[in-house]
């Protein structure tokens, strides 16, 4: 096995421009398309008092839960040894750092005030959830930025271990806080299952690794590096499993809900007559978010780096569906106030609730992406998070 | 109307007047001497009457809200009466509908009124649904800031200089009793100061409370809906509730709202 050598990427390339360019284009769309929507106020969204969250919180949950999930790769390194993963685990712990900073960025320029930051990081309640993930996030940046730094400074390498043990323990409970702020909604008949914390951390698991394989793909392609087979196999082969697992947890939490005879309407509503929901539920999520993307990584195309790429956006896209349907699909369906009875009123009590996505709302969800690519793009440049090659002479510990 | 309420206040702008009186002549001055003293005493000898029933006036707010009251209220479904009446004056008191840009669905409902119907037996009804103002209220457990809250008096509303909008608190309401402002209001009433980026709903018509008053939706339901301290036996809303008996909606989710409804 060759030496691992970190490098930066070439700043003062056009490769660098362009991507800078671009993503610092899409951020700078979706800040403008949140002023647009606090300047103006909600109105101009498909939201209401019926779908209080839209879009933009299906783009800022996803990036949150792939935020902890991208850590998986440098958590393998640390907490399980696996030395295969310790060239990857630099740009896993920024890249997580990355796609928190944008779904932050994208949570708070949806807030009806969000020039009350300060009242939100100032006055809290411990009882509320939200309030335990304002701190899980703050708390998970400060880990993972000491994580990195005892990974990138030498004389500090002997803590990346404990390190990384803390950062782990701290993303299983992150994403059981994201989870739960769902879960711990006892109206909601969608949200209301214990399940909703698991499945969010094995949905990080899948949504964080696919979101890594991509950049990682992509970085290495455009900067002409070398990425050989075992390191990109073995993270599409981990990847399989995750989105196997993430389908299990759906199918037992769809299965215990159209058990339970209180929670039957809601299910039958997303799998069967939700127009859209369900459209996004079997189409998307199902066929091309996970089972398509399993042929791709485990079929024949499975050595394909096109095809792996391609099974890579699949599982995102999926996985915004998934999040779609979990977030708006379930504030669609009416709650019961009188159970068995018909209800109505002008405050559309029980009638499924109407949403039509804004372009601004899409536009500050894409910001938040955006933010995240741009971070990593500086983040490359400036500093030594990209092993020069990855070639299997250097990745694979076993190569002579 | 089942709420005694000899307001303080009354009391005090008639005790004034009266010291007016007293500089006009000495007839006057024996007159109102006599109508102060007697209106001084009165409310003495009303809660002597009552057999200790504590009036709204005895809450007003000069000492700040206390736990050993309960605001609640009793709606009598049963009673032919227009809610709508109770949506309009509640609409009046908080000046709602100002709305100009809003869809429908986006404007802001403090009170609205729901039909309710047995597919299988047909039976029909048509009941007022607001704020429930729980005593384990989802909405205050949720809100990270700690805007939307509960008073020691157990009326639940949002301090509107905390609440950031974030709407965890719309999510986790049972009874969908909350809205969102969506858009720049103006005209606002002056106690209601309500604003574009926060949630609001019912707040029991606090400031009229606090003022002595009964909620501007119980004072124009004709009577079909009660106002009253539950925490004392010998109000008539917990005479009616010990008597006749009253239902929570959702009462299975134990959050121990407290409004009552009768034939629901």
């Amino acid at each position: 096995m060759k030496k691992l050598h970190f490098l930066e990427v070439e700043g003062n390339s056009k490769g660098f421009y362009a991507f800078f360019a671009l993503f610092g284009l899409i951020s700078l769309i979706g800040m403008l398309a949140a002023y647009y929507m606090e300047h103006n106020g909600h109105w101009v969204t498909g939201m209401n008092n019926q779908i209080v969250w839209g879009t933009p919180h299906v783009f800022a949950i996803f990036l949150i839960v792939a935020a902890s999930g991208a850590l998986n790769v440098a958590s393998i390194s640390s907490v399980f040894a696996k030395t295969a993963y310790k060239p990857l685990a630099r740009l896993s712990g920024m890249l997580a750092m990355a796609l928190l900073s944008g779904g932050l960025v994208v949570l708070l320029l949806d807030l009806g005030r969000p020039d009350r930051l300060i009242v939100a990081m100032t006055k809290f309640n411990f009882v509320s959830i939200f309030t335990w993930n304002i701190l899980l996030y703050t708390g998970f940046m400060g880990i993972v930025g000491v994580y990195l730094w005892t990974m990138m400074d030498r004389p500090y390498n002997n803590l990346t271990k404990k390190a990384g043990m803390a950062a782990f323990i701290w993303r299983l409970i992150l994403t059981t806080g994201t989870g739960s702020i769902f879960g711990f909604l006892i109206a909601r008949e969608a949200y209301d299952s214990a399940l909703l914390a698991p499945m969010f951390i094995i949905m990080s698991f899948s949504f964080g690794l696919a979101f890594f394989l991509l950049v990682l793909m992509g970085s290495y392609k455009y900067t002409q590096r070398d990425l050989g087979d075992y390191i990109v196999n073995r993270l599409k082969n981990l990847l399989g499993v995750f989105v196997a697992a993430v389908f299990y947890f759906v199918v037992v939490y769809h299965l215990t809900n159209l058990y339970s005879a209180d929670h039957r309407d809601i299910t039958l509503f997303i799998l069967t007559g939700g127009g859209l929901y369900t459209f996004l539920f079997w189409v998307v999520q199902i066929a091309l978010g996970s089972l398509l993307p399993l042929v791709l990584l485990y079929g024949p195309t499975g050595k394909n780096r096109t095809m792996i790429g391609l099974a890579c956006a699949l599982i995102i896209l999926g996985g915004f569906a998934q999040l779609y349907v979990i977030i708006i699909g379930g504030q669609a369906y009416p709650m019961h106030l009188f159970p068995g009875m018909e209800v109505t009123s002008s405050f559309y009590d029980g009638v499924v609730a109407s949403y039509t996505p804004s372009l601004p709302e899409f536009l500050l969800g894409m910001g938040g992406v955006g933010i995240t690519l741009l971070l990593v793009t500086v983040a490359v440049a400036a500093m030594k998070f990209l092993p020069a090659s990855l070639a299997d002479e250097v990745a694979n510990p076993h190569s002579k | 109307m089942t709420i005694n309420i000899d307001n303080k206040n009354n009391d005090e702008t008639t005790t004034d007047s009266a010291s007016k009186e007293m500089e006009s002549s000495r007839r006057n001055f024996i007159f109102g001497s006599v109508a102060a003293a007697g209106l001084t005493v009165a409310p003495g000898i009303m809660l002597y009457q009552t057999a200790n029933a504590r009036s709204l006036s005895d809450f007003s707010l000069k000492e700040g809200a206390s736990s050993k009251v309960r605001w609640g209220m009793l709606v009598d479904t049963t009673k032919e009466v227009d809610w709508n009446k109770c949506v309009d004056a509640c609409n009046k008191e908080h000046g709602l509908g100002n709305e100009t840009n809003s869809r429908d669905e986006q404007k802001t409902q403090y009170i609205r009124v729901v039909e309710v119907k047995n597919k299988g037996t047909g039976y029909s009804m048509s009941l007022p649904v607001m704020c429930q103002h729980c005593e384990s209220a989802p909405c205050v457990d949720v809100c990270p800031t700690g805007a939307s809250m509960k008073r020691a008096d157990g009326i639940v509303l949002v301090d509107r200089h905390r609440c950031i909008g974030c709407r965890y608190c719309m999510m986790a309401c049972p009874y969908k009793a909350r809205s969102f402002v969506h858009e720049v209001l103006t005209d606002q009433t002056e106690n209601t100061p309500r604003g574009k980026g926060c949630v609001e709903s019912c707040n029991m018509c606090v400031n009229r409370i606090d003022n002595g008053q009964e909620p501007a939706c119980v004072e124009a339901s004709d009577g079909a809906i009660i106002f009253g301290d539950l925490n004392d036996s010998e109000s008539s809303i917990s005479k009616i509730l010990a008597k006749h008996g009253g239902k929570q909606i959702r009462a299975d989710l134990k959050l121990n709202p407290g409004v009552f409804y009768q034939g629901i």
